[in-house]
């Protein structure tokens, strides 16, 4: 240990050295974890594709709906089919992304429950690290292939006056919201060390944050769109910027420049993510089972 | 008939026991109406009568959709994960030799979760959406119970299904594929995501005429009042009728499993 520290620079703080280099040590551990989940899902081939594919059409079912209901209307809460396919392909990307590396934290209860949560701590790997790679499933490729071929259709219908600074706001959009879902991943299994059988309330924000943004935010009540805007700011994930793009109106009277907030709203989560992960894992007692 | 009423029970009490998971899953139902609810909002405020609903009519079956998600385990749950596992590890054997008809025993077992989940998991979201949106209530008691009965068929029928995939585990070794069609069809064709008289032309009928319509559909009009008379009885039979037909398919299912059972030597 002692030789690692005096490596570094004088001027970098030991706390924030020691933060770095556990942060370098769990991506390294979660890539490890990862490559060796692929190897085994590349085991069955025909398996894998199966359930990509039906990854895909599960998520796409959720377009389908949106179709479906413009077969009977031309606009939903005032906005067209192109309009609201943007506001869905960002937001399903987002979460694809999001939902393809830290999926499998929703498990965390069942760990805690059966008490193999105690072999994840025992090993000198972050435990954050372990349960996020813990049954890598690539098959949500699925999801983010749907997502990103909505985006598509959306951005080759729509008809957008193309400013460098709208084409600089939609990977923003996306990275941005694949990081602010990720913060309530961890958040929702920080939370389940206390409700161990209780992964259903992450569903409600993940699955269910997902799908209210797939629509325009004109649908929802005001206090709901207040809730999800400075509560759980899930509207920086696509609403505020998509917005942006489009060039309407944004809800609650906010200011244009959030378009440009997801980030800083995203290391805002990560933070309150970390903090709630540190204070669960420490109030995490073992069912000695 | 006491043995299948004692494997109901344990049914029930078995979920019961998980009282964290259906407080969760409350919340959870209870998000997902709301969200849902607005969705049909917008969607009925641009075309009042759609389908034939008008908008609390729309909202009541919103809620429905929640109320009934576990109970018809219209995204699959349940007894198919356990029974599937039973047979790729060959336990399947033991019991094949139980005093017990398979079919009967785990149908049962089946029907005291749903009974469960109607109860923990329907019913509060029901209140807290009646509570926040104007929802079309039926005043007569005989509609309530009209309703039940529908639900009950809607649970045999999806027991009956679900029974059906589980047992592809006899010759796919894994039949998580087969599990994920299933509960995608369950997902798309009871009407969860949208009532099936959106659906437009060929795709509509088909989607009412598949079993997967006794699920969410039926009941749903059951409750709003559409069947009235004979035509109650006539949608019941279609309930009924899908339910025999794919028992019956289970059972022949069975014995052609069991006699495979007996090749592979468990």
């Amino acid at each position: 240990m002692a030789d690692v520290r005096e490596g570094r620079t004088a001027v970098e703080p030991e706390a924030v050295s020691a933060e770095r280099s556990r942060l370098v040590e769990g991506v390294r551990a979660y890539g490890l974890i990862v490559a060796m989940w692929l190897r085994s899902t590349m085991a069955y081939r025909a398996s894998f594709v199966m359930t990509a594919l039906g990854n895909f059409v599960a998520t796409g079912f959720d377009f389908v709906t949106i179709l479906l209901m413009f077969t009977h209307v031309d606009v939903l809460g005032g906005y067209t089919l192109p309009e609201v396919a943007l506001l869905y392909g960002a937001s399903a990307t987002a979460f694809g992304l999001s939902d393809l590396v830290l999926g499998s934290m929703d498990r965390l209860g069942r760990r805690v429950r059966d008490g193999t949560l105690d072999t994840l701590l025992v090993r000198p790997v972050p435990v954050l690290a372990q349960v996020a790679a813990d049954r890598f499933a690539l098959r949500r490729l699925g999801r983010i292939t749907q997502g990103l071929l909505v985006l598509g259709y959306a951005l080759g219908t729509l008809d957008i006056a193309w400013t460098p600074l709208k084409v600089l706001v939609l990977p923003m959009m996306v990275l941005s919201g694949a990081a602010v879902f990720g913060a309530v991943f961890v958040v929702g299994a920080a939370f389940q060390f206390y409700a161990q059988d209780a992964s259903e309330v992450q569903n409600a924000f993940t699955y269910g944050g997902t799908t209210l943004l797939q629509y325009p935010p004109s649908v929802f009540a005001k206090d709901l769109v207040r809730g999800v805007t400075f509560v759980v700011p899930l509207a920086f994930v696509s609403w505020l910027p998509a917005l942006y793009v489009l060039g309407r109106d944004y809800p609650l009277d906010l200011p244009r420049w959030v378009a440009f907030l997801p980030p800083v709203v995203a290391a805002g989560c990560w933070v309150v993510a970390g903090l709630a992960w540190r204070a669960g894992l420490r109030a995490y007692r073992s069912t000695g089972s | 008939m006491r043995l299948y009423a004692v494997v109901a029970a344990g049914g029930f009490r078995r979920y019961a026991t998980y009282r964290m998971a259906t407080l969760a899953g409350v919340f959870t139902n209870t998000v997902f109406g709301f969200i849902m609810a607005y969705t049909y909002i917008a969607l009925w405020d641009e075309r009042p009568q759609l389908g034939g609903y008008d908008m609390s009519q729309a909202l009541t079956y919103v809620w429905l959709g929640q109320a009934l998600l576990m109970t018809c385990a219209m995204m699959g749950g349940g007894f198919e994960d356990e029974l599937m596992e039973r047979i790729r590890t060959g336990d399947i054997a033991v019991d094949l030799y139980r005093p017990a008809d398979l079919q009967l025993w785990w149908l049962a077992g089946d029907l005291g979760r749903a009974a469960f989940h109607l109860l923990g998991r329907g019913i509060v979201p029901m209140v807290l959406g009646a509570l926040a949106f104007d929802l079309a209530l039926p005043a007569s008691p005989w509609t309530w119970l009209a309703f039940l009965v529908s639900v009950a068929l809607g649970v045999v029928v999806s027991f009956a299904v679900r029974f059906l995939v589980a047992l592809t585990a006899f010759w796919l070794m894994d039949g998580a594929g087969a599990m994920q069609i299933a509960w995608l069809a369950g997902l798309f064709f009871s009407g969860m995501l949208l009532p099936l008289n959106l659906f437009p032309g060929v795709l509509g009928e088909v989607a009412r005429a598949l079993p997967w319509s006794s699920l969410l559909q039926v009941p749903a009009d059951v409750f709003l009042g559409t069947y009235a008379g004979w035509d109650l009885l006539g949608a019941y039979a279609f309930q009924a009728g899908w339910a025999v037909v794919l028992l019956l398919a289970g059972r022949l299912l069975q014995s052609v499993a069991t006699r495979r059972v007996v090749v592979q030597g468990g």
